[in-house]
């Protein structure tokens, strides 16, 4: 099993050029978008040259069109602001929820945890049409509050579902050893799952706030002045005039909106990964 | 001839560390039960592991069969192994899980069934073969694994603490079992256990591991009334071994041998008072633990083991002895077995 | 046979730390209460715990999804407050039309097609990220891109890979002499290029997540089970299919249903790549519920047609239960 036979070393190979074949597809729009943001216009939209290299020199033009020219830092501020705030609503609803279907409520608290989680699966697709007549009642119309209103309802539920998974990890002793000491039940919830789980709750902020930017049907729905819009949206529908596209300062907006939260997302992921197979395996 | 062989086998995890397994030389004989036997990390698994073709060895050889088997694969070296949990395929039934090794070594179908029912019933398992796994108790898997283990008919059989994951009760038993099931079949085997009441009562030899070198070699005897340092003789017998510091050597008498002196009926016997401080009632036997008084060794612990124990009372101090013969002499600073010597006792 | 003591000797006073620490009573801060760790549930308490969670989801989800089914029986319109009864007219004109039923068969189509390529290539994917190798965490990120990156922003970038006037991929094609100038493919001008084009961004899009998910069911087999069958003589391909892969059933389960949901019911890549077209060829399902609903304001409609994605959900939804049943008891 130790020399380097011919055999072993092809399998390497193959196990290389799998490796390099998918990342180089997975990967290569993101490179493209790098390119793209900084390459001349002239040298963009010229059929002739090379892509892959920059014929004339790199240059910060798109990036400067994009933060004076447009409202995109806009986009980024109200993405963000929906972000946190959405995260609070969500850790609000799920945090106690998740706790109460974990050590609460017995076998019904597990199933009412299951349809719980099979509202994650009706679509915004088959929602959105009544909820913009509701978002039109509440007056929230064209606002980022109808956002704000409706997002929690596809991250409650996911976050419901990963926090039970970190809950049912956590020893039933901890909190019967608190109780013992004097606490009261949701005493040993506060002052002892609750900091247990920081890991879990980090988690779930990550992958919220990933979900919050990812959303695009709410957000194409309900609100239409730009001022108001999400970047998932703002930056398909108006940095596309008409027919032109600004693609050098649309793949900048597309690269800059997608890397800071990749890598928190990749952190975090580990994480993800150990609440998710105690939790979904185990139903 | 020798089955199985490791020459100055060595396993070096990370560099710069201490090795898992260092310059290992031993042989099991044909048929022979052979117990390696050590704490954790001692390096037990790992030496089993090699032996399996699982782990790739740093340094050294091994050999099966009179041939080095450095370089083959686990499949090409004719053993079989029965891993702690027991690593049944949890997807196939009783009766696949047995069939898989004919079928991965391309064996002829038309022979499968004869040599399944063979090997299951050999284990008395024969109305378990449509079951699953999840479906077997403890002892129930521990049986599958082993017919698995034997339907290749292999040359060596490796079986890495297949009872640690029994509880206490079932553990005799299967140990019981396993033994019957070695004295049938014959296969050499090597055992790899923690726990020194199983390597005493199923090895015909026990290799002592400690830190990953080999610290004995020898039958259960020889390893508990001729231990070659004071690892050996601590590690096997429970309560262990007495251990007293005195100038060079390390002084050493075992809890059995050590008892009221007008009980003993050995002529040469070291006179030693012994003040009470603990006394356990186990059943079949007493636990008395407590102080040496007086002499070259005032002060010093000690332990002793009797069958009959309830005169016996907290704060008082008898008149204790150890048969001379019964004394272990080991060198202070190596730890390792020295000739006796006199020593003046009081 | 009697022993004798030799001489009374005491042992060290244990007694007195035992008393002393018997007398002084335990503390306790002011604001708890002293409860007795009795019963491991609390009913009362649970429900006033999950009560706000499911009270916001039945606002949110489960009136909306009652209003739909209203909606698609009425004549709602944008812009207007009306809301009459009508029976099953917009069912009736919905089947009728011919752009709603390409947009069921390219839903499945779609769908379909997708899957197969996304369980297939996440699995060769998460067997090969298996074993630790060093850089393992950087292609892992790489490799994580599509799915974190939001949906619209990825498709983005393909549609401009994808051009039809600068496509990369064009440029290179032509370049390699397989296609002249200016007649290398269209791809999302094109009926069928659109659809692959549509179904491979998809795809794209789903690789990582599905491949994740797999890696943690595969770690997930304990490393006794492939050593047990390297030591029964399995090579690698017949540990792969024979005892890897059976093992991991539940979870690759567990991806195609979700990746099913996902891919049915989405509406962006096609909405940015080709707004359904050409000529209605990449329409799907929630796309055309949006066009019709919303831009072409008939919501009453779109309603309609967004209902027609309930059927498969429920049969996910079926199955989703059972496996997660089925991997408890394993």
């Amino acid at each position: 099993m130790a020399k380097l036979t011919p055999r072993i070393v092809a399998a390497k190979m193959l196990h290389w050029c799998i490796l390099i074949v998918f990342t180089v597809l997975l990967a290569f729009p993101f490179y493209w978008m790098v390119i793209t943001t900084f390459k001349q216009n002239s040298d963009l939209y010229d059929l002739n040259s090379n892509p892959f290299i920059f014929n004339a020199k790199p240059t910060l033009d798109h990036l400067k069109f994009l933060f004076g020219q447009t409202m995109y830092v806009r986009w980024l501020g109200n993405t963000a602001l929906v972000g946190v705030i959405v995260v609070a609503i969500t850790l609000l609803l799920s945090i106690p929820a998740a706790y109460a279907l974990t050590r609460l409520t017995g076998r019904w608290g597990q199933r009412l945890g299951v349809l719980i989680f099979l509202t994650y699966l009706i679509p915004p697709t088959l929602l959105f049409i009544p909820l913009s007549r509701l978002v039109a009642i509440l007056g929230l119309q064209d606002t980022i509050w109808s956002l704000v209103v409706v997002y929690p309802s596809f991250t409650v539920p996911f976050s419901i579902w990963l926090l039970m998974g970190f809950f049912k990890s956590i020893p039933r002793e901890l909190e019967d050893a608190a109780m013992v000491d004097g606490l009261t039940r949701f005493g040993a919830f506060v002052r002892m799952v609750v900091p247990i789980s920081i890991s879990g709750i980090l988690t779930v902020v990550i992958f919220t706030f990933t979900l919050v930017t990812q959303e695009f049907v709410y957000a194409l729905t309900f609100i239409s002045p730009e001022k108001n819009q999400m970047v998932g949206v703002g930056i398909p529908i108006f940095l596309i005039r008409g027919d032109v596209y600004y693609w050098g300062s649309l793949m900048a907006a597309c690269l800059i909106a997608s890397l800071p939260i990749a890598f928190l997302y990749n952190l975090f992921l580990d994480r993800f990964i150990a609440g998710f197979t105690v939790g979904a395996v185990k139903g | 001839m020798a089955v199985v062989q490791t020459r100055n086998l060595t396993k070096v995890f990370k560099q710069g560390e201490q090795g898992a397994v260092n310059d290992v030389n031993l042989e099991g004989h044909e048929g022979e039960f052979l117990v390696f036997l050590g704490p954790s990390g001692s390096g037990k698994t790992t030496l089993l592991r090699m032996i399996a073709g699982l782990e790739t060895p740093t340094a050294g050889e091994i050999l099966i069969g009179g041939r080095v088997v450095n370089d083959l694969s686990p499949r090409e070296r004719r053993i079989a192994m029965v891993f702690q949990s027991y690593a049944l395929y949890p997807h196939l039934t009783v009766y696949k899980n047995i069939a898989f090794p004919l079928k991965a070594q391309k064996v002829p179908r038309h022979t499968h069934k004869e040599k399944v029912e063979w090997a299951a019933s050999l284990l008395g398992i024969n109305h378990l073969l449509h079951r699953k796994p999840r479906e077997l108790s403890g002892g129930e898997r521990q049986r599958v694994a082993l017919a698995r283990a034997i339907v290749r008919e292999p040359s060596v059989f490796l079986l890495d603490e297949p009872l640690s994951n029994l509880d206490a009760k079932l553990r005799a038993s299967a140990r019981e079992e396993l033994e019957r099931f070695h004295r049938r079949i014959g296969t050499t085997t090597i055992y790899v256990t923690h726990d020194q009441v199983e390597a005493m009562a199923m090895g015909d030899r026990i290799v002592v591991l400690h830190k990953g070198y080999v610290r004995q070699v020898g039958t259960p005897t020889e390893v508990y009334d001729d231990p070659a340092d004071t690892f050996v003789a601590t590690f096997l017998g429970s309560p262990p071994m007495n251990l007293i510091e005195d100038s060079d050597v390390i002084v050493g008498f075992r809890p059995e041998h050590f008892r009221v002196a007008e009980a003993i009926t050995d002529p040469v016997k070291v006179p030693l008072k012994f003040r009470v401080e603990n006394i356990e009632y186990l059943g079949a036997e007493w636990i008395l633990s407590g102080f040496l008084v007086g002499g070259r060794f005032d002060g010093k612990k000690a332990v002793s083991r009797l069958l009959f124990g309830n005169e016996f009372e907290i704060g008082k101090t008898y008149d204790f002895a150890v048969p001379e013969r019964r004394l272990k002499f080991f060198d202070r600073s190596t730890e390792k077995k020295v000739e006796a010597r006199a020593l003046a006792w009081q | 046979m009697a022993v004798n003591p030799i001489e009374n000797s005491e042992s060290p006073a244990l007694g007195e730390n035992w008393s002393a620490a018997a007398a002084a009573p335990p503390s306790r801060p002011k604001w708890t209460k002293v409860k007795s760790a009795g019963a491991a549930q609390s009913p009362l308490l649970g429900a006033a715990m999950f009560a706000p969670a499911v009270l916001y989801l039945a606002a949110i989800i489960g009136v909306p999804f009652v209003l739909a089914i209203m909606y698609a029986f009425s004549d709602v319109r944008i812009g207007s407050t009306e809301m009459h009864y009508v029976g099953l007219e917009n069912f009736r004109s919905i089947i009728q039309s011919p752009s709603f039923r390409t947009s069921l068969e390219n839903s499945f189509i779609f769908t379909f097609f997708s899957q197969v390529i996304v369980i297939v290539g996440s699995t060769i994917l998460a067997i090969a990220l298996e074993k630790k190798f060093r850089g393992r965490g950087f292609f892992r990120f790489l490799i994580l891109l599509p799915w974190v990156a939001p949906i619209s922003l990825g498709a983005i970038g393909w549609k401009w890979i994808l051009d039809s006037l600068y496509s990369v991929i064009n440029w290179v094609l032509v370049a390699v002499h397989l296609y002249k100038p200016y007649s290398a493919p269209m791809w999302l001008g094109e009926p069928h290029l659109a659809m692959a084009s549509v179904i491979l961004v998809h795809s794209w899009r789903l690789l990582p997540f599905s491949t994740v998910i797999l890696l943690a069911g595969l770690t997930a087999i304990p490393k006794e089970i492939p050593e047990a069958a390297a030591i029964d003589g399995a090579g690698f391909w017949r540990t792969l299919f024979q005892v890897n892969i059976p093992m991991m059933l539940p979870i690759i389960n567990v991806a195609v249903l979700f990746g099913i949901i996902f891919t049915f019911t989405d509406m962006t890549v096609v909405y940015i790549l080709t707004a359904g077209g050409p000529f209605d060829s990449t329409q799907v399902l929630p796309s055309y519920a949006y066009f019709t609903g919303i831009l072409g304001s008939d919501l009453a409609a779109g309603a309609a047609v967004s209902l027609f994605l309930v059927p498969l959900l429920v049969v996910i939804a079926y199955f989703m239960l059972r496996v997660a049943h089925r991997a408890e008891v394993v």
